[in-house]
This record gives structure tokens, sequence and C-alpha cells, in this order.
């Protein structure tokens, strides 16, 4: 299947280009079909290939030597995966998974820096590109370190419970996210945490609540 | 009957992320809307929920003291 020019040219990494410049881009561009489930990307390896993706969406993450794992973000299509890795040289940062099937579009590192220098309004975009994600990245750690977001996800846990006959409100993730100051990803790894330790239980699309006190005992202690 | 994510048609914008990243084919598109499929079960595991950018699936949790 032919590179699609329209999908480029919407890009962030190649507005504002003219449609020569952008014929010529696609052709240093290469397609990939990735399986459901597959890993395309491995963290810590150096491929040297920044991504788009096409269609389809993938989930970029990382795992500790325990084999935890957290979710850095989700690639859906038109956004680049491995910008950081193929700019300064370095091992990849996360790994990327295939959601479902998946297309991307690879560019590899030299026609990348030949597409630059070739056409510098490319750097401009990258720029931005790339502080966005510092924009986003900060915010996550800022969550992860400061903020003692299992306090917060445990008083909403509390606070919107329903007790037997009497049926609580229910939450959608993004919900409790919004509630708690916080993103998607740092409730979903609270909630795991939670369930570690034995003060809720997932049960399909309910949250139980196994141990009161201890959720309590959160609360304090993170406030 | 087993619960399944709650859908607004009206926020679809038919992209099919969400049938394309679902483990139990519990999702499809009918005239470029997403529906449920009746005949698969849905683990509840989300990630339709993560993909959809206009918010037409939410997999709401119920909190409940056991």
């Amino acid at each position: 299947m032919a590179i699609q020019v329209d999908f480029l040219k919407n890009s962030p990494y190649f507005s504002g280009l003219t449609p020569a410049a952008i014929e010529a881009i696609a052709k240093l561009v290469f397609e990939k079909k990735v399986g459901k489930g597959e890993i395309f990307l491995l963290e810590g390896e150096s491929d040297g290939v920044l991504y788009f993706v096409a269609s389809g969406a993938a989930k970029i993450f990382k795992t500790s030597a325990e084999g935890k794992e957290q979710i850095l973000g989700i690639a859906r299509p038109g956004e680049s995966i491995n910008d950081v890795a193929v700019f300064d040289g370095g091992p990849n940062l996360a790994a990327a998974q295939a959601m479902g099937n998946v297309i991307v579009y690879g560019v590899r590192k030299n026609n990348l820096e030949a597409i630059i220098r070739d056409n510098p309004q490319v750097a401009a975009n990258v720029i931005r590109v790339l502080a966005n994600r510092v924009r986003y990245l900060v915010s996550l750690v800022e969550d992860l370190s400061f903020k003692h977001v299992i306090g917060r996800i445990a008083k909403i846990l509390l606070r919107y419970a329903g007790s037997g006959a009497e049926t609580g409100q229910r939450l959608t993730q993004q919900e409790m996210a919004a509630m708690a100051g916080t993103v998607r990803e740092v409730v979903g790894r609270s909630l795991k945490v939670l369930e570690q330790e034995g003060a809720i239980k997932m049960d399909h699309h309910r949250i139980l609540i196994a141990d009161r006190e201890a959720l309590k005992k959160m609360i304090e202690t993170s406030s | 009957m087993i619960e399944m994510p709650v859908i607004d048609p009206e926020k679809c914008n038919g992209c099919g992320l969400c049938v394309e990243v679902c483990h139990c084919d519990a999702l499809i598109l009918v005239d470029d809307v997403v529906a449920v499929n009746p005949v698969e079960e849905c683990d509840w595991c989300t990630e339709c929920e993560i993909v959809c950018l206009t918010g037409a699936l939410t997999c709401p949790f119920e909190i409940i003291i056991d």
C-alpha cells in the first residue's frame, strides 16, 4: 500500500510543507502492519526508527524489573512514537504494543535528519511536538511523585460506594482521574495497588471495597 | 446478562478504534456507529474507553462495600 500523502500532510511533524516536499518525504517512509497485542518497539533497544500511528492505537509503556507496568500514554492515529530515542540516539525509552491491528509508518533516523535539513519547518514542528510531550510527561511525573493520588482515590471510593441494597454512583476511571486531579493512567495504577494491598477487589464492572479501614488509613497517611 | 460498555451513539465518529482494540469481539460497527455485539461477553478491560477520543464509550465502575 502506498504511503498516504494526506496522512503525512496532516501530521503535526509535517504540517505547513508544500505538496512537493510531502511527496518527497513519502518516499522515505515505510509502512508496517502490526498484529493485535504485538510489541513492535522494545524498551532499551536501539531501533533508530520514528513511528507514526496510521491506523489503530498503541500502548506506550515501561516495565519495571519486577514486571510492573506503567502506561505512559496511548498513541492514536497521527501521533508519533519513539521521538526521543531517534533524536538523541539513545535506546528506546518505552515499549509500544498494538492494542488492535495497527498500521504504523516508520522513518529511519538518517532519513529523518535529511528531511529536517531539507525542510527547516519540520524542525520547528518537531520542537512543538517534543514540547507538548515534555509538558505531558512532567505532569505525569508530578502526579506520580508529589501528589498523594492513592489517598484521593481511596477517598473517592469511600464517598461513592453504595452499600448492599443501595446502588452507589457509577464512575469511570476518567471521572475518578478528574476528581483526583490526575490522569487516567495514574488511576489505573492506584486501583491496582489498592487491589494488591487487599483494600479493594476488582470484579468486572464492580469495585468491591474489601477493607474499609485500610482505605481510611490510606486517606490519613497521604494527607 | 453481563454488563457492557455504555455507548452514546451521538458522540461516535465511527473511527472503529474501539472495535479494533476489543479483546472479546464485544463491539461492532453498524452503519459507522459503534454498537455492542450481544453474542459476545465483555471482560471490562476498559481499553475501548481508553482509545475513544470522543467519549462515545464509557466503562463506569459500580463501587460497592463488600
